[in-house]
């Protein structure tokens, strides 16, 4: 099992860890809801450099990124970050990623780490344009300092305007005394706040320096429920290899203003009724749906899985996201989950669960 | 780690009271650290009689179900409901307020099999 430049810090603090993505990882320090809490209403920061990074560089770099990616790549300027996936060639997904423009010809692209091998292999197999690949990934940290009070809390370690970094968008600058990292306002919370990408061996002085400033280290079981009381997909679980963008409401970065994998067919499937969609769900009664539970009508024919379920911390009821058939999946539609022995009543209901 | 040595004990981390024919069973100490925040504990076998080992209810934290095993077979006869609206209660105070279920006891000869606190130590390693 691979470390990260900061897993003894971790174990220092008293983190439970746990294996993720074959990585010691802090799953929670103090308690998922403290945690959650705290970057709900304050401050935050995850070690999440178990990510992969991988730079492209070349003349024709964003046509290799253009070619395998769904969404448009060519409307990013220097500075700015893209959501976007990898579609395969059967219809599904290869991994979501974030694409960065660090130069004119220079993109970053920060994939998830179980796929960071798929990812790599797949993308070298397109590369017929002589784009220049590193894969990264051993060699950088990612740190996520999130929540309302990120920006005021960690302005004092940096000499650049923090809130004049507006969303999705990023510079290089220096931060916590160390010079070029990326602080770019980026996140998988919603509750606002920056990542910042540094080398190994600078990432333990940006660590002790942020928590120093106010921020409370949070683990990944936070992180996931930050993220499902957002609705923000997880590989693996919302979205995998079978999983069409459309389905899983990712219409938004499927983008046919050029060519990429599959995307003729994806445009067909665009025209057409889709055959399940991703829901997201809020429990009537008492409950907690989980991943892999069925999805039932009325009368307790299946109708679909749980694909991420949890109760939520901040709206004390469980919420879950799952695939049902397109007749079930409009806002108000009445669905049970199977909660073991019992049917639960449950609403589907417009994202994000958690408003603000 | 906290587990009083009045209490009898399970491998499935649950604690037993006894108190002649009927027990008080929750989980332990080690069991509620390992699961976590607890946001919702569930047992729909009240007025039943359950074998030993069988599922009496479920526990869940943010992250993880656990099933609950009855110690020993009997009938439950109350559940602590308080617990449905403070399931935080297993975590803060987990011998006290967080008790589970109350069982009448099919064959108190069958309390015999549960475990010391010394045994239940040996488990966890504590």
């Amino acid at each position: 099992m691979k470390n990260t430049a900061l897993t003894d810090t971790h174990i220092a603090l008293g983190a439970k860890m746990v294996p993720f993505a074959g990585y010691n990882m802090p799953v929670q320090y103090e308690g998922v809801n403290i945690e959650h809490e705290a970057v709900r209403t304050d401050c935050g920061v995850f070690d999440v450099s178990h990510m992969g990074e991988f730079l492209i560089e070349g003349e024709h770099a964003l046509d290799l990124i253009q070619s395998v990616t769904s969404n448009d790549a060519s409307k990013l300027t220097i500075g700015k970050a893209q959501y976007s996936c990898l579609p395969n060639d059967e219809g599904g997904i290869i991994d979501d990623l974030i694409v960065y423009r660090v130069k004119e010809n220079t993109y970053l692209l920060v994939v998830n780490a179980s796929n960071i091998e798929k990812d790599w292999n797949w993308i070298s197999s397109k590369n017929t344009f002589g784009a220049t690949m590193r894969d990264l990934s051993e060699e950088y940290s990612l740190l996520a300092i999130q929540g309302p009070n990120a920006v005021e809390k960690m302005q004092a370690l940096s000499s650049h305007d923090l809130s004049e970094i507006k969303f999705y968008n990023f510079i290089v600058g220096d931060f916590a005394g160390i010079e070029n990292v990326i602080i770019s306002a980026t996140g998988y919370t919603g509750s606002g706040g920056f990542e910042i990408y540094c080398k190994n061996n600078e990432v333990k002085q940006i660590w002790d320096k942020v928590t120093e400033a106010g921020a409370k280290p949070i683990g990944l079981a936070a992180r996931d429920t930050l993220r499902l009381e957002m609705g923000y997909c997880l590989y693996g679980n919302d979205i995998d290899d079978t999983t069409s963008p459309f389905e899983a409401g990712l219409g938004w970065i499927t983008k046919f203003t050029k060519k990429f994998t599959n995307s003729e067919n994806l445009e067909e499937q665009k025209k057409k009724v889709l055959k399940r969609k991703l829901i997201a769900f809020e429990l009537d009664e008492k409950g907690i749906p989980r991943t892999g539970y069925d999805i039932v009508d009325g009368q307790g024919k299946l109708i679909g899985k749980v694909t991420s379920g949890t109760m939520s911390p901040s709206l004390k009821k469980g919420i879950g996201l799952g695939y049902v058939s397109p007749v079930f999946s409009d806002f108000g539609s009445k669905i049970n989950i199977q909660i073991r022995k019992n049917a639960v009543p449950a609403t589907v209901v417009k994202l994000p669960f958690y408003k603000g | 780690m906290n587990i009083p040595a009045d209490l009898k004990y399970t491998k499935d981390h649950e604690w037993v009271k006894i108190e002649g024919d009927q027990i008080t069973v929750g989980i332990t100490d080690f069991a509620q650290s390992e699961l976590g925040d607890i946001v919702y504990v569930e047992v729909e076998t009240l007025d039943e009689t359950l074998d030993a080992e069988e599922v009496f209810g479920t526990v869940e934290a943010v992250k993880t179900v656990s099933d609950l095993f009855l110690p020993v077979a009997g009938e439950i006869v109350a559940f602590n409901d308080s617990l449905e609206d403070e399931p935080e209660k297993v975590n803060t105070d987990p011998y006290g307020e967080g008790w589970m279920i109350k069982v009448k006891v099919s064959d108190v000869a069958s309390l015999d099999s549960l475990l010391s606190a010394e045994d239940y130590k040996a488990i966890i390693g504590a």
